[in-house]
């Protein structure tokens, strides 16, 4: 079968082959073609499209709008890109999945829990403002270690390896990160490897000491605000109930500047108390940061906060919105990155990696203070996925297994869904808290992202102008 | 083309044979934490 998505956004006309990657700004004739052409056979071939009796099918059915000249000229480019493999291509992908799954994989990425502790008391956390349903804990440098050890012989010949500090609050243990990079550096020379370190913030301790060290040694730093002050104090207050924004703001600029305004982030969470957060990412980028990414909130429905069903048609305005003034700021010369919708339409992810995902329980797992290992941070708490230890390394391979069977030809929702090489079937942790299983998506933010993709192709087609 | 304008020149099934190298970022890691976005990542071969 073939799969092909038609949209208009922002006075374009795009048409996504999904199978080749293919994405292609048509004209209202060319769209309308193509639209009668998939209502006639939504499995074209350049051998049916050349048939005389497709033609004369699409002219009774586009006839009125359309002289048959440019109808058959439209459809002349059609048969081209559809003899190139760039239109109505194929699902070649499917019998490759096996060779996929089959593959043996490595471990290459950690994310360490450096403390189940916080100093601020965001009212969405999942991770119960640092606890993860379970006690206080900082990691010490006896276990971080073991986790770098374990991550290193785990391995294979990979040789880029990542470590997110993440917690609770990383900062609230900073001294053990230190001590942690300083061993992995030393590592790297012995076993012919490169860590990747990495570390997520709300930047309460942020100071020049750690400012510098995280220059010299962190390839990424996350910095969490929500946008504007109102609407981060509202959800990142302190625990006696003050707000975050005044003590952050100042300290997160002055990093991103630090950083020339590269290999950062600052992360937002939106939630339905704020559904304008275009205004929120807009205010961050008035701030003066150029690397912004804003997360839609993932909550159960009965959490206040929490994103309904009913709030999509908001969300898509708000997106929309957002999309079409980056593109005014990117064409004035004020440009910012939106991390969702930053998309590689040339050189992006081959289709091993689009078919097999985030790769949590296989290449990517979490670290517990103590040293528990889990798929990722978001499962972390929860003992039916408690994979094993840093001592002993993975007891549970079965998790490990579930995980890599897990791809978008494992979830039904994705067999049809155009985004499917963007999200890779989307997080497993969401579909497991919302449908107790792996293999089923999240639809609300399955909507979500379908949007995302829609606008950040958008914007490519405006900037290739 | 008269009605088609293209963004992109490769494509997808092209990556088959040679993709896998496995050395990219894991998706999830640097800037998200609650979804999967895999399609803004950037193949480190093509670094």
């Amino acid at each position: 079968m073939a799969l092909i998505h038609q949209y208009r956004n922002n006075g374009y006309h795009i048409v996504l082959d999904v199978y080749s990657g293919a994405v292609h700004v048509v004209d209202r004739l060319c769209y309308d073609v193509i639209r009668g052409l998939r209502e006639q056979n939504e499995d074209q071939t350049a051998e049916s499209l050349a048939d005389p009796r497709t033609a004369e099918e699409l002219l009774r059915f586009l006839g009125q709008a359309y002289s048959s000249e440019d109808i058959l000229d439209a459809l002349c480019e059609v048969r081209e890109l559809t003899e190139a493999g760039r239109l109505f291509t194929r699902d070649v992908y499917e019998p490759y999945i096996d060779e996929v799954k089959k593959r043996k994989t490595v471990v290459k990425a950690l994310c360490l829990h450096i403390a189940h502790d916080c100093n601020l008391a965001c009212r969405y956390c999942f991770a119960e403002e640092g606890e993860y349903h379970g006690r206080r804990a900082l990691m010490s440098y006896e276990v971080g270690k073991k986790a770098l050890d374990f991550l290193i012989a785990n391995s294979g010949n990979r040789r880029n390896l990542e470590v997110d500090f993440f917690g609770g609050e990383p900062l609230m243990n900073w001294q053990v990160v230190k001590d942690l990079v300083a061993y992995g550096r030393e590592q790297e020379a012995l076993h012919g490897k490169h860590f990747r370190f990495t570390v997520t913030t709300n930047g309460v301790l942020l100071n020049d000491e750690i400012q510098d060290f995280i220059n010299a040694e962190m390839d990424n730093v996350v910095l969490s605000l929500d946008g504007r002050k109102e609407v981060n104090d509202r959800m990142r207050p302190f625990r006696n109930g003050k707000g975050s924004y005044d003590l952050i703001v100042p300290k997160y600029r002055r990093l991103a500047d630090s950083r020339n305004q590269e290999r950062y982030y600052v992360r937002g969470t939106f939630t339905r108390d704020n559904l304008d957060f275009s205004e929120d990412v807009l205010h961050m980028a008035d701030l003066g940061f150029r690397q912004i990414s804003m997360e839609p909130v993932v909550g159960q429905e009965t959490d206040p906060y929490a994103i309904r069903s009913e709030d999509l048609p908001r969300i898509f305005e708000e997106y929309d919105k957002l999309a079409r003034i980056m593109v005014e700021r990117e064409r004035s010369g004020k440009g910012f990155q939106f991390f969702h919708f930053m998309i590689d339409l040339e050189g992006g992810p081959c289709v091993a990696k689009r078919l097999s995902g985030c790769g949590s329980g296989t290449e990517y797992l979490a670290v517990t203070p103590w040293g528990d290992l889990y798929p990722c941070h978001q499962f972390v708490g929860d003992e039916k996925f408690l994979m094993g230890n840093v001592d002993e390394g993975v007891k549970r391979p079965e998790i490990a297994d579930a995980f890599r069977e897990c791809s978008v030809y494992s979830k039904e929702k994705c067999r049809n869904c155009f985004a499917k090489f963007y999200c890779s079937g989307g997080c497993m942790a969401n579909s497991y808290h919302f449908h107790g299983t792996i293999h089923d998506a999240y639809e609300i933010g399955c909507e979500m992202q379908r949007k995302r993709i829609e606008c950040a192709i958008m914007m490519k087609a405006a900037l290739a102008e | 083309m008269k009605h088609v304008k293209t963004l992109n020149t490769q494509t997808l099934n092209h990556t088959v044979k040679k993709g896998g190298c496995g050395e990219c970022q894991t998706s999830c890691q640097s800037a998200c934490k609650t979804s999967c976005t895999v399609g803004n990542q950037v193949c480190e071969q093509k670094k």
